[in-house]
């Protein structure tokens, strides 16, 4: 077993190229910046999905009630008020730069708060249900969030919002900004979910996974924890979906912040290519399915979304336990194949 | 004084009658066995007393507090805690693991997201070591053999330190040679800490041997109890076990 230790240097080792990276390649600084985002998505998935087994097709629903409520907030917090007569989808805020941290920071925290509000509730609801009939219910959330952002006028309805303009004044740019504060916000998210796992919580959640019955014959009250473990996923994946609002500058209700058929398919695809119920997979899974993603982009125009696919089955067919439960199968195996050796 | 009181307890499922009207009282400190043939109805009976599921009708005493309406997680923390037929435990998890996760995580919830203390590390240890399973500690449970999880799942139940433990067969599937291990086992928990023993037993010259009053179940109703002596002359009993 790698201990926390060494995993720490290579951390900090492939920190410190991450944070010179967009230094050297400019032009990639908006994919690279992607790529946390991938990271939080499939690092908050994996907290109910990986570690207690229970798979959610919902959690998109949490990254755009992150996204909405701090647009609005940051809309909102500084100017004056809506024109009545102008059309909402079309309304752009100027700020200047302590108004514009000042309400992202604000409007961040209220989406975080809102979605942990809707994990708990959402979660008393369907959580007491086991596996399959939860996902089953998960099935609609991010859907129905779409369809009930699209119906009120005041986050400009079907025609989506617009994020405030970054201020222009600064030295540095919108997207190194959000790079930096992404990449700040994965590591925060790794660390803090490393130590989770490591606890007394995390053993909770893979009791949960390993034997629920048990689990409740022991006295654990696992609907409490599950809740629990989806609401911090919820808290984490707000936040991403804030930012992300804020780096695309455009929110729409279908295609961007309840968009099941991207985000929303692929954190669930990361976690699993890369190695679900682990810390590392999916880390692995987003960097691997995100920069695989980027290239059919490149190279296959019109065929991206194929091959994207194709990728999709084979790693269900051939890494059904992900490129880590792969190899360390693969190791167990030589391992045993090497003590026989020893024996023999 | 009784620790738990079973009072005519009825519970059908569909069709299917598989208690009615049983009752049992199990004083505390003592070691009480239940017999019965297959599918008389023992195992239902151990789900209705922790809460698995309603009882149709009936009262059921823990302390003497009516617990049928609780749920099996508040049961558990009351201090009643079962052990399953077929071994229940976390198989991707090592025995530590399993051992650690069975300690009364909830109360010091302020601590949950810290690693577990150093005498929950101790107690585990111990426990291991009192079942025989300390050399396999980092063995995942689901690699042990079911004789030895069910043994493991035995230490699970002491790191919750209950005050009464029921017992579904635990000696069932076990190797022999592992049996009288077992048997000292279960006696010296008893005697030692105290904890007052409810067992489903198949296995006659066992519970024979550790009980000092058994019930027997028929067809889902209570046929017989008495002093193992007295149930082993039992007319009906022998006809239950021999008979169609
Ligand atoms: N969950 C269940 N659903 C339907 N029938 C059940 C269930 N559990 C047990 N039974 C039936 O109840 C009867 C008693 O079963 P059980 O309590 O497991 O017996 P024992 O433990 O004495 O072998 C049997 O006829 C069994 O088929
Ligand atoms: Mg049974």
């Amino acid at each position: 077993m790698i201990t926390n230790n060494k995993q720490n240097m290579l951390i900090w080792i492939g920190l410190a190229i991450s944070a010179v990276v967009p230094l050297l390649l400019p032009n990639y600084i908006t994919v690279l910046t992607y790529i946390w985002v991938m990271i939080i998505l499939a690092l908050t998935w994996d907290m109910l999905g990986g570690q207690t087994g229970y798979t959610s097709f919902g959690n998109i629903l949490f990254f755009g009630v992150g996204m909405y409520v701090s647009a609005v907030v940051q809309r909102d917090m500084f100017s004056s008020g809506l024109d009545r007569f102008e059309r909402v989808s079309e309304i752009v805020v100027n700020l200047n730069a302590s108004e514009y941290f000042v309400s992202l920071a604000v409007g961040t925290l209220a989406g975080a708060i809102v979605a942990v509000i809707l994990a708990v509730i959402l979660g008393s609801g369907i959580l007491g249900m086991r596996g399959h009939y939860f996902a089953i219910c998960t099935l609609g959330l991010g859907h129905a969030a779409a369809e009930i952002a699209s119906g009120i006028d005041y986050i400009g309805a079907g025609s989506g919002m617009v994020t405030p303009i970054y201020p222009g004044e600064l030295a540095l740019s919108k997207e190194a900004f959000y790079y930096y504060a992404f990449m700040l916000f994965a590591i925060v998210t790794f660390f803090l979910f490393r130590k989770i796992y490591q606890s007394q919580f995390g053993l909770a959640l893979n009791a949960i996974r390993d034997n629920e019955n048990k689990a409740e014959s022991m006295g654990i009250h696992t609907t409490q924890y599950k809740i629990a473990g989806w609401s911090i996923a919820a808290f984490f994946l707000a936040i991403a979906g804030a930012g992300v609002g804020n780096v695309i500058g455009f929110i729409d209700p279908v295609e961007i912040a309840f968009s099941g058929p991207t985000f929303g398919v692929w954190m669930i695809v990361m976690a699993i290519l890369g190695g679900k119920g682990t810390i590392w997979g999916p880390v692995l899974g987003a960097v691997i399915l995100y920069s695989a993603k980027e290239t059919f982009w490149t190279y296959l125009l019109g065929w991206d979304k194929v091959a994207l696919g194709l990728l999709i089955v084979i790693i269900v067919v051939y890494f059904p336990k992900g490129v880590l439960g792969y190899f360390k199968e693969r190791k167990q195996l030589s391992n045993s194949i090497l003590s026989q050796k020893g024996e023999g | 004084m009784d620790q738990l009181n079973v009072k005519s307890v009825d519970k059908a499922y569909g069709g299917v009658i598989a208690n009615h009207d049983v009752s049992l009282t199990v004083p505390e400190g003592k070691i009480v066995g239940i017999i019965g043939p297959n599918g008389s109805g023992k195992t239902t009976l151990f789900n209705s007393i922790v809460g698995h599921h309603p009882i149709d009708s009936g009262e059921i005493h823990f302390n003497g507090k009516e617990i049928s309406s609780l749920t099996i997680p508040q049961i558990a923390r009351l201090g009643m805690l079962r052990t399953f037929q077929q071994t229940h435990i976390y198989g991707k998890m090592t025995c530590v693991q399993n051992m650690q996760i069975s300690s009364d995580i909830d109360a010091n919830w302020k601590r949950i997201f810290n690693p577990f203390s150093k005498e929950v590390d101790e107690m585990v240890d111990e426990l291991l070591a009192f079942v025989g399973l300390y050399k396999k500690r980092f063995l995942l449970a689901g690699d042990l053999s079911f004789g030895q999880q069910k043994l493991l799942e035995f230490a699970m139940a002491l790191m919750k330190k209950p005050t009464i433990l029921l017992l579904d067969e635990p000696t069932a599937g076990v190797n022999p040679t592992l049996i009288n291990g077992l048997i000292d086992r279960l006696r010296q928990v008893n005697e030692e800490k105290g904890i007052t023993l409810l067992v489903i037993e198949h296995n006659m010259r066992v519970i024979m041997n550790l009980a000092e009053h058994i019930y027997c179940l028929a067809n889902g109703t209570m046929l017989a109890d008495g002093k193992p002596d007295d149930i082993q002359n039992d007319q009906r009993v022998i006809d239950a076990y021999l008979g169609n």
